[in-house]
């Protein structure tokens, strides 16, 4: 067994908190440049070019590139060989966030309860979905996930007759209904497959892939790009102001489901798409 | 709609907003009050019992945002516009009592396009992903009502050429479907 220290994993998300929130991921930056390449709307091209300048002056400043630094959201693969010294792996966690949204001056968004709305106050807590993997490993991945995306993504359970031609309905529906709100170019995550909640965390872990990067899988990776084709012809545009430029990159991931169902899930992360990682 | 960018001072008078037309880059310089979803209840709840509104709409900007905390030396922490459409049902409010602008993102309501072009208001969009270069814009922010808030507290901005873009003007122009409908193809079509 590796014994691996809790604060050490404090540390680590402290300074994943404020490395998303102030560097956009160079795969981001790259995508940006090239649909500013594509872009043809004078409107679309300025709103891309403000989109790197602002990225720009984030980084050098180390100030969050949006005032919605989200719910702090975390994908821990962590290896069956690894022992935790000194304290819980969840609160560790926690306490990281607490640290980070501090000393990076970051926005606290999250309130206690959907009903009674009182905020936390430092942003916990955090959203973590565990994996365990074989080894001695610990790898976080962080997405810093903003509501205004997250309020236009969707979930529909389809049918296995409706298939694959609904499922790419569904995900352009989704886009074309969030129109400018969820602040395009976007990100979009699309989970297909397992029950109800699997299809919508794969869709939110799709997001944390680099940017662009296909599915291996060929046949997802083929229905990556036609959905990217036609996101890009719906029109709305960098800020929804209208353009080429919808989406940068649609990313797939799947998984095995029941013989009656097709659970498809869209993700939706705005241009302002905010993930790193760290091992340990 | 006009590329080169028209400067405005706010507070505005009806008669400053007529000529906006939606597609106009605009730069506004002066008041801007910092308000979203809790701030919208708590005013809407004051109208409701006859209590003192936190300022006087007539002839205001509200922008919509909840800025991140600022860091030493700065007026403001980074502030993008958030999503206008929450604050749907409270807006008709604020524009009856004479507000003349509101700055976010994302679409509105028919209620509320009717109100703006009812009482003379227009809807300004702005970039959220820009929040640290709209902060820089900011050169004075002051917390004037609902500090308990927090980053939802009303805040006075003092800005100055705060870059906009005239989503819906108050002759019924929107420019979230103008400009879907201009760019618009079908898949295969260059």
């Amino acid at each position: 067994m590796r014994e691996v220290r809790v604060e050490d994993v404090t540390q680590a998300v402290s300074d994943l908190c404020i490395e998303a929130n102030t560097r956009l991921p160079a795969g981001h930056l790259r995508a940006l440049r090239e649909g500013l390449e594509r872009e043809e709307s004078p409107l679309g091209r300025e709103v891309i070019e403000r989109l790197l300048e602002n990225a720009e002056v984030a980084e050098r400043e180390c100030i969050a590139f949006c005032q919605d630094t989200g719910y702090a959201v975390f994908f821990a693969e962590v290896g069956t060989e690894v022992r935790f010294v000194g304290g819980e792996l969840a609160e560790a966690i926690d306490e990281g966030v607490r640290r980070g949204y501090d000393e990076g001056y970051l926005r606290k968004s999250i309130v206690r309860s959907p009903i009674e709305r009182t905020n936390t106050g430092d942003n916990t807590p955090a959203i973590v979905y565990y994996d365990l993997v074989p080894g001695d490993g610990l790898k976080l991945t962080m997405l810093v996930k903003g509501a205004g995306c997250d309020n236009m993504s969707a979930l529909r359970m389809l049918t296995p007759a409706e298939g694959l031609t609904e499922m790419k309905r569904f995900v352009v529906e989704t886009i074309e209904r969030a129109g400018p709100n969820a602040s395009p170019p976007l990100t979009v995550g699309v989970g297909i497959g397992g029950p109800f909640e699997k299809a919508a965390q794969l869709a939110k872990k799709a997001l944390t892939r680099p940017s662009g990067e296909p599915n291996p899988d060929p046949e997802l990776a083929r229905i990556e790009e036609e959905l990217l084709e036609e996101i890009n012809a719906t029109g709305i545009g960098p800020a929804g102001y209208g353009g080429r430029v919808t989406a940068l990159a649609v990313h797939v991931e799947s998984f095995p489901t029941h013989i009656a169902a097709f659970p498809v899930a869209v993700n939706l992360d705005c241009h302002s798409h905010r993930t790193a990682s760290a091992e340990l | 709609m006009s590329r080169e960018p028209i400067y405005l001072e706010v507070p505005l008078s009806k008669g400053g907003v007529e000529p906006l037309r939606t597609g106009d880059v605009v730069r506004l310089s002066g008041l801007l009050y910092a308000a979203r979803d809790a701030t919208h209840a708590r005013i809407a709840e004051a109208i409701d019992k006859g209590e003192p509104l936190p300022f006087d709409p007539e002839g205001q900007v509200v922008y919509f945002t909840g800025p991140a905390p600022a860091r030493p030396g700065h007026a403001l922490g980074p502030a993008g516009p958030t999503t206008a459409s929450r604050m749907d049902s409270y807006s008709p409010l604020l524009i009856e009592r004479g507000l003349r602008g509101m700055v976010g993102k994302g679409l509105r309501s028919q209620e509320v396009r009717d109100a703006m072009r009812q009482h003379g208001c227009v809807y300004f969009g702005a970039v959220e992903g820009t929040a640290a270069l709209l902060a820089r814009r900011v050169k004075e922010a002051e917390i004037v009502a609902y500090e308990d808030l927090g980053a939802e507290a009303v805040r006075r901005l003092l800005v100055e050429e705060f870059p906009v873009v005239v989503i819906n003007d108050m002759y019924g122009g929107d420019l979230y479907l103008e400009g879907r409908e201009r760019w618009r193809r079908k898949v295969g079509e260059v």
